[in-house]
């Protein structure tokens, strides 16, 4: 095996008297779309943060893409390029239109004009199918568009991964489907991608490895047939028959 | 002469306004110089000390919140005397208007500090992370993202300390500052007639109105779509 993109190795992550994290390896190869699944309170979202420095881990080394992330003489915001992020709540922002949500880092980060910001933006738009809203404001826009617009925004800056924090939770369910097709998409076109996610059927189909974490550690890994039917450990039997009752 | 000719005749004395109404003009000249003036710097440094404060760097923080509780439990009037009278102890000898500006300007920045400083934090964390994942720095986020989401929701109240505050230039009168209200009541006495008070009064209505207008106006314009 290919060394791999990201290698996070015995993460620990302390909240005060919280352990949220109780030493995680995870190693993600290039263009492998890995699903992190687990009950609320498990540490997969900390487990996402820890991988873009979002959140500071307590020990242990996280390394993407040859980058030390960890590293104090590490240019974090240089390291971060490469790592998009979507969020649960998308987190655009207010006062720009679409087209500036997806250009901002694109000017003030790798340097490009405002003109070639702007191809390269609505390229962007036009990859998640909203080139036709690039002057909406996130006001105008519907949730699934929302999220479409925060996935265009990490992928104009040509990031080596993605990484997704349930990224349809706070969508109606019909609006779940374009945001997941977009997913999709990015996967065929060879995406490195981590999707903490409960979409158990977009797990089934898309994912190469489905990762069980409860209580700050991973308890189980596999392909999703493996994990979803014929799960080795108790709690991941319990959390797999939860979900699926409903 | 009735009661109405006497109340006219006391409060718009036409000879005595005409005689007194160089003397306002100039004293609004004082007091738009005095308020541009305030307004500008007060602003500027709450900004600069809103800005100081995201830093987050706990020293400096207690020093920040210290400086701004002063000067916002002091009575301006206070602030006015101390530094005309005070600083000449100390080998400085400010003007009125200077010593009204500075105090003023002062009284400003803390209010606006903190008016700044609240937009700052009400902006929710999911934006600096979204920003910071992208790659922008904190402060490249903090200008671009933050700033700009958070200046919208302080220009009310901010509007309505700025408006207060400026018309404290009327506290110069203590320190000899001939602006509006200066210039109307050495007038008024002069005259032994309240006539150039009311001019005083009209020059304020001329003065702020339009900036309460103004400040309406922005407020509209920067509200956005949510």
């Amino acid at each position: 095996m290919a060394e791999p993109i990201v290698d996070a190795r015995g993460v620990h992550k302390h909240f005060g008297a919280l352990h949220v994290l109780k030493g995680v390896d995870l190693a993600v190869s290039e263009r492998e779309l890995v699903f992190v699944i687990g009950p609320s309170g498990s540490g997969k979202s900390t487990l996402l943060r820890c991988l873009n420095r979002l959140e500071e881990p307590s020990s242990g080394s996280v390394v993407v893409d040859g980058i030390d992330m960890l590293d104090p003489r590490t240019d974090i915001n240089h390291a971060r390029r490469r790592i998009g992020m979507v969020f649960q709540s998308f987190n655009l922002y207010p006062h720009m239109t679409a087209l500036g949500n997806v250009t901002l880092a694109l000017r003030k980060v790798v340097g490009k004009s405002r003109a070639e910001a702007d191809e390269l933006g609505l390229a962007a738009l036009k990859r998640v199918g909203l080139a036709d809203r690039a002057g909406h404001t996130p006001g105008q826009l519907s949730g699934g568009q929302q999220q479409r617009v925060a996935i265009a925004r990490a992928i104009a800056l040509e990031p080596r991964v993605m990484l997704f924090d349930e990224p349809t939770s706070a969508l109606d369910p019909e609006l779940v489907g374009s945001v997941l097709e977009v997913m999709r998409d990015l996967r065929q076109s060879g995406m490195t991608m981590i999707v903490v996610s409960h979409e158990m059927g977009f797990a089934r189909n898309a994912a190469d490895r489905v990762v069980f974490m409860d209580h700050g550690l991973i308890v189980e890994q596999g392909p999703p047939a493996s994990i979803f039917e014929n799960p080795t450990q108790e709690r991941t039997r319990a959390f797999i028959g939860q979900i699926q009752r409903h | 002469m009735s009661t109405w000719d006497r109340f006219v005749e006391t409060f718009f004395n036409a000879k005595v306004m005409l005689k007194y109404y160089p003397d306002i003009l100039s004293g609004m000249v004082v007091t738009i110089e005095l308020a541009v003036l305030i307004v500008v710097s007060g602003l500027l440094a709450g900004l600069a000390l809103a800005l100081l404060r995201a830093l987050a760097i706990r020293p400096l923080n207690w020093l920040i919140i210290f400086v701004v509780d002063l000067f916002r439990s002091l009575p301006p009037l206070v602030i006015i005397v101390l530094i005309y009278f005070g600083l000449p102890a100390a080998g400085l000898s400010p003007s009125g208007f200077v010593s009204t500006w500075l105090s003023l300007a002062f009284v400003l920045m803390a209010f606006s500090e903190e008016i700044f400083w609240a937009g700052i934090t009400s902006i929710p964390r999911g934006q600096w992370e979204a920003s910071r994942s992208t790659g922008l720095s904190f402060w490249q986020t903090l200008i671009n993202v933050v700033l700009p989401q958070a200046l919208r929701l302080t220009i009310p109240p901010l509007t309505n300390r700025t408006i207060a505050i400026t018309k404290g230039t009327a506290l110069g009168t203590v320190v000899a500052v001939t602006e509006i209200l200066g210039q109307a009541s050495s007038a008024m006495s002069n005259s032994y007639n309240p006539s150039p008070l009311m001019m005083g009064a009209a020059a304020y209505i001329v003065l702020f109105l339009p900036v309460v207008v103004a400040a309406r106006w922005i407020e509209t314009k920067f509200a956005w779509k949510r």
